[in-house]
């Protein structure tokens, strides 16, 4: 196992990945995003009480509904591209193309959701 | 270019490489059990009663009390063994595949066999009690 690490996080941050480098940062922080919001959801709603009652009118915002769509839809389309990508190897020839077509699905499915969520929240 | 691969007897077959190929395989299941989810909303009459957020809510984890917050008429097709059960297995792939996600993302920042170790202890703690807790939610709620 590589435990040491020879490039420094300034170099890190600099590293332009494109692309690819793009999805990944973004399924690592959707990931992220659905993990703490399943997280703390499950306990808001376990251990109930105040706390849980200022959680649950977070989530129920509209604004974070944008955001947690976000993760969500990302996280899922993005991992079809990397679980066919992965079942099927000899695909890997295309995964530039895979990216584009995945932009392709997201970014409509994700513009409709953020129309509705936003009509909806204004309208109360 | 042609892409390189190994064949499957030449792969290692380690604790990693099962959890790479759950990772995709738990994926596969979430999406069947979203559509299902999505699917019986449809049939139990979502398209004359409901908007996107409540399909989209129900999708993700059609339990009892996600559906009670939404105006539906008649809860009871919703509270039957068959959407606990697939609601306690929606919650037991997203949990791992949850967990092990973290994992992957820790061992990225923590690179010490010590700290390793200690993450991998504390996911196996939050693993148990996040499905114990979830399943709890899904058959009481």
């Amino acid at each position: 196992m590589g435990l040491k690490r020879n490039v420094s996080l300034a170099t890190g941050l600099r590293y332009q990945g494109k692309g690819p480098m793009l999805t990944f940062v973004l399924h690592r922080i959707g990931g992220l995003g659905i993990a703490i919001f399943v997280g703390t959801h499950l306990l808001s709603s376990f251990f109930g009480g105040q706390i849980g009652q200022s959680l649950n009118a977070i989530y129920e915002s509209w604004i974070f509904q944008i955001f947690v769509f976000f993760c969500a839809l990302f996280h899922a389309i993005n991992g079809i591209r990397i679980t066919i990508l992965d079942l099927w190897p000899n695909l890997i020839e295309y995964q530039r193309e895979a990216i584009w077509v995945e932009w392709a699905v997201f970014i409509p499915l994700y513009t409709i959701a953020v129309i509705v969520i936003v009509r909806t929240g204004l309208a109360g | 270019m042609k892409s390189r691969t190994l064949p499957l007897g030449k792969r290692g077959l380690n604790f990693e490489m099962l959890m790479w190929i759950f990772t995709r395989l738990s994926a596969l299941g979430m999406y069947a059990l979203i559509l299902i989810g999505v699917i019986g909303a449809l049939v139990m009459g979502a398209r004359t009663q409901m908007n996107m957020a409540d399909v989209i809510r129900w999708g993700f984890m059609p339990n009892g009390s996600h559906v009670q917050n939404t105006n539906v008429q008649d809860l009871a097709p919703w509270v039957s063994p068959f959407w606990k059960l697939s609601g306690s297995a929606l919650v037991l792939l997203a949990v791992s595949h949850g967990v092990h996600g973290l994992v992957v993302i820790a061992d990225d920042y923590i690179v010490s066999p010590m700290g390793r170790q200690i993450v991998r202890l504390i996911s196996i703690v939050t693993m148990v009690a996040m499905s114990g807790i979830a399943l709890y939610i899904v058959w009481t709620a």
